[in-house]
């Protein structure tokens, strides 16, 4: 019976009993249909098995949007508690463990793989490649990602979620101040899916260095390759700094260590200088190929080439080595001295320097064009201005000594909201509506986005401005109550008010996915925004070998060139495609490892030594394993090429 | 100059009106701290205004001249490629902003963290300011008294506030006497504050540290150095001494109203080591300490548990 105790919820309320109930019928409801319709075998065939750049990136995607409604939800459920001076909706303990929750799904499951799941479709469609370097690995990656997600996703019914915050400063998440097996679960899940990521990093470099077509290069990559190439160098750089930290807070809870506790000569801040060290360049992790991808769309619907290709480009490197010098800004009244503090300001402002030249060039794309309002080109302007109030504000707190005055309060919040909503979710939503129609052949509503992306920016604007004032009235985050004498209620109420109308939007998306399955026109062609590169180049829906002829590159611009300027893309003659096979190691690897966390997150030793030694028998099986991949005959690819839409040979 | 705090002006007066006409907390500085951090906020938010006013205009502008419904169909957009210039002035502009602002910051920094403006010369009155879940205590060296959750201070006189803590990293903030610092298990940190006027301020700690951290605040209570000194002679005379029993009882998570003692806890249950720096032999003792910290507290426990 002791045994099965640590699997119960510390904390239980009714809303876990019916997100268990919920989660256990969604399970029943998913095996029972693949049951009923016999798509086991499809499922292992297609996705579980697959080594494919597009599928995997539709995985990600899939995954992602699923984690924006979890991590929505977490928001929702905050925003309500506060929405009103003393609410009993939520008591402290939820409250924590919603705030950490929201914030770690966000980022690592939400985020991270959003910008993977458009790295692994685009870029290799982007530099006219027919897979990324390593497909097998990448995976494995995914699949690590996902086991990661899932395994901190089940902490809510099994065990207790995390409540020391998404920043998990110790010593309040150490075992003296965290019992509960939250925290094993942060340190674990994100060690697992970190992993992951890393491996993302060496196969995006790779792939971009070493498979661009004929004829591309560096400075003739697509913006967006550019934006990934920097994107995976800041990961290669950071994460092992994350693995390092997390394995050192995994020691110190499961192997009484004492890296960060505050007795025996352990150093609480040196967790919180670690953590940042990867934390700030993660942000710009996700904000590159957020700017990759405003790039490619507001050249499309500018109808005009990308204005200061050359400083872009500048500007993202500048941006990738300083994103590495500003860590301390996270904790500037943690004092250590004017002079330090004076460093870190100056560094964190100039990063508004290559920022604010990347806004400029934009506007100068859009200059003389010819621009057409579509969705996605929506979010990109609206991007823009909410963009630089979150970008300004950044300078405001990197002024250390008024930083004194916003740290731990609303107004950061509201200031990094501001740069991520707009920043990040705003392109992954425009870069979904994008390229959606190559994605799966036909596009998404207009009218219905349109309506999305109005509520979204209203929605956005009312939840996160307030914040900014209540900060600077002296409401700390991560409050989870406050009285009605401190007169925080009505703007809080707004916020709530904008939560909810960010809601809806976020419905409306499902909406519109629904509506544009069942009604949006099938016959689009394989260019349906008249775009300038690569990855329009190829049929609608794309084949698994990407081109049937490599494409011979000019320019930054190769497929506009060849349909004003006569280039001629595919000289070559059609010959057999070489390709990977499909593996089910990745996917048996990664479930190893989850067995593998959920055993460590409760200290069940043998059944860590046992999958260890199976993640092993996997790598080792791997290495004996003879597989040179497979070719794609000359007849089969002209076959398809007939069925997606007619070559252009 | 003129403009730049006419400037000031007219966002404080619009920031103040949006919000109903009270000050918000960081705009209604009762210190030279507080006061410093206001103008850089203001300062910074005058500046930024303008870049976002410069931004918005452009945007609207490309928006409004170059849409496709107002061209004609056969209108093909140039090719542009950067130009030296225009991209000279988009560099230019932000380096002479960010050049400005690191100064002010970099001033700022140096004014923050030392003895407040006006009050150089003085003896400054130092508070130990250290944290426990989810309490704060206060106690007063020189005076030789202790406080839990309030804090009595004088006006017109320099405040050191030596901070640490007794458990998860928190954060001592004023928000009208000057920004906050972080409070630690393992060193001090070091606020200098001043208080140019007697009142009453919210006080909290700022950085998240579990269950009971929403109310991790206390009330500040600034009043002439005679009506302090009147204070400090009334707790002594009337407040119950702080034995190291009733500390270790203090430090125990929970809340706790406002508490007043004579005596203070620093003679039994030492702060640590000032300088975090500190040499090897340093760093040992300090363990010892803890650890013997850590088995007072658990006998402690124990013998509540008994009883």
């Amino acid at each position: 019976m002791e045994f099965f105790e640590r699997f119960a919820i510390p904390h239980p309320s009714p809303v876990i009993y019916a997100s268990m109930v919920v989660i256990a019928l969604t399970v029943i409801a998913i095996i029972a249909g693949l049951t009923y319709f016999k798509k086991w075998g499809y499922l292992w065939r297609e996705w579980l098995t697959t080594v494919d750049h597009k599928r995997i990136g539709l995985m990600y995607l899939i995954s992602a949007l699923l984690m924006l409604f979890r991590g929505g939800v977490d928001a929702i459920m905050m925003r309500a508690q506060l929405a009103a001076p003393d609410n009993k909706l939520l008591d402290a303990q939820h409250y924590n463990e919603i705030f950490t929750t929201h914030g770690v799904v966000m980022i690592i499951f939400m985020a991270m793989p959003f910008i993977f799941a458009f790295m692994n479709y685009i870029v290799p469609l982007q530099i006219g490649a027919r897979d990324v370097a390593f497909p097998r690995l990448n995976a494995i990656s995914f699949w690590l990602f996902f086991m990661g997600a899932m395994l901190f996703n089940i902490s809510f019914v099994i065990g207790g979620s995390p409540d020391a915050g998404w920043t998990s400063y110790f010593p309040l998440a150490g075992n003296e101040f965290s019992e509960s097996v939250g925290t094993n679960y942060y340190m674990i899940a994100i060690q697992i899916s970190g992993l992951g990521s890393l491996m993302t990093g060496i196969n995006m470099i790779t792939t971009i260095m070493k498979m661009r077509a004929p004829g591309m290069t560096m400075m003739k990559m697509p913006m967006f390759t550019w934006a990934t190439l920097v994107a995976n160098l800041i990961i290669v750089t950071v994460f092992p700094v994350l693995t390092v930290a997390l394995a050192m807070g995994t020691m110190d809870r499961l192997f009484a260590t004492n890296f960060f506790t505050s007795a025996n000569g352990g150093m609480d801040m040196l967790w919180a200088n670690l953590f940042w060290v990867w934390g700030h360049p993660e942000v710009y992790i996700l904000i590159l190929p957020a700017f990759g991808i405003y790039s490619e769309i507001i050249s499309t619907f500018s109808s005009k080439n990308l204005y200061g290709y050359k400083s872009m480009v500048a500007s993202m490197v500048i941006i990738s080595v300083l994103s590495c010098l500003v860590w301390a800004h996270h904790f500037f009244t943690m004092g250590q001295g004017a002079a330090s503090n004076s460093f870190f300001s100056i560094t964190t402002m100039a990063i508004a320097v290559p920022t604010g030249v990347k806004i400029f060039n934009w506007l100068f794309t859009m200059w003389r064009g010819k621009i057409r309002f579509t969705v996605p080109m929506l979010y990109s302007i609206g991007f823009i201005p909410l963009f630089t109030i979150g970008g300004v504000t950044g300078v405001m707190l990197a002024m250390s000594a008024a930083d004194y005055q916003y740290h731990n309060t609303m107004f950061l919040v509201a200031h990094f909201h501001n740069t991520i909503i707009p920043g990040v979710v705003f392109a992954m939503l425009a870069g979904l509506t994008y390229y959606w129609p190559k994605m799966f052949g036909f596009m998404l509503n207009e009218r219905i986005g349109k309506w999305t992306f109005w509520l979204l920016s209203i929605g956005f604007v009312l939840a996160f401005f307030p914040m900014y004032i209540t900060g600077l009235d002296g409401q700390a985050r991560r409050m989870y109550t406050y009285s009605e004498a401190t007169g925080f209620g009505t703007l809080n109420m707004i916020s709530f008010i904008g939560a909810g109308i960010m809601a809806i939007a976020f419905a409306l998306i499902v909406y519109n996915v629904y509506y544009s399955i069942r009604y949006s026109p099938r016959d689009i062609g394989s260019d349906p925004w008249d775009a300038r590169t690569l990855e329009w180049a190829t049929n609608t829906p794309v084949p698994e070998y990407n081109f049937a002829i490599s494409p011979q590159v000019n320019s930054i611009q190769p497929f506009w060139d060849a349909k004003k300027k006569g280039h001629v893309l595919f000289p070559d003659k059609l010959d057999k495609i070489h390709m990977p096979n499909n593996s089910g190691m990745p996917f048996i690897l990664c479930s190893i490892f989850f067995v593998w966390g959920f055993s460590f997150v409760f200290a069940i030793w043998p059944l860590v030594i046992l999958s260890t030694i199976g993640i092993f028998a996997c790598l080792a099986l791997r290495s004996f394993e003879k597989d040179h991949g497979r070719y794609i005959s000359v007849e089969e690819v002209k076959e398809t090429e007939e069925k997606t839409g007619g070559a252009k040979l | 100059m003129k403009l730049k705090w006419a400037v000031l002006a007219v966002f404080f007066t619009i920031v103040t009106v949006l919000t109903g006409c009270e000050p918000l907390a960081v705009f209604d500085p009762k210190g030279p701290q507080a006061e410093r951090q206001a103008s850089d906020i203001l300062l910074s938010i005058g500046i930024m205004s303008v870049v976002v006013i410069v931004v918005f205009a452009i945007l609207i502008y490309v928006l409004v001249k170059f849409r496709a419904s107002k061209q004609s169909e056969d209108y093909e957009p140039p090719h542009m490629e950067g130009n030296p210039w225009v991209e000279a002035i988009c560099v230019g502009i932000p380096v002479i902003i960010v050049a400005y602002l690191s100064f002010v910051s970099v001033q700022s920094n140096y004014i923050v963290e030392s003895a407040p403006k006006g009050y150089e010369e003085q003896e400054p009155l130092i508070v130990y300011a250290s944290s426990s879940n989810w309490k704060w205590h206060f106690s007063y060296p020189e005076e030789n008294i202790e406080t839990v959750n309030y804090l009595y201070i004088p006006t017109d006189r320099a405040l050191e506030f030596k901070l640490y803590s007794n458990g998860p990293i928190t954060s001592f903030w004023i928000p009208q006497l000057g920004g906050q610092k972080y409070a630690m298990a393992d060193m001090i940190t070091t606020l200098h504050l001043a208080a140019d006027e007697p009142g009453e301020f919210m006080g909290r700690n700022a950085n998240f540290s579990g269950k009971g951290f929403a109310e991790n605040a206390f009330n500040v209570t600034a009043m002439s150095q005679k009506d302090f000194d009147d204070w400090v002679k009334e707790v002594k005379e009337t407040a119950d001494p702080l034995s190291k029993e009733k500390y270790n009882e203090l430090l125990k998570p929970g809340h706790l109203g406002q508490m007043t003692f004579t005596g203070t806890h620093l003679e039994f249950a030492p702060p640590p080591e000032h300088d975090h720096g500190s040499s090897q032999t340093d760093s040992t003792e300090e363990s010892h300490e803890g650890h013997s910290k850590t088995v007072d507290s658990e006998e402690n426990h124990s013998n509540h548990s008994n009883h």
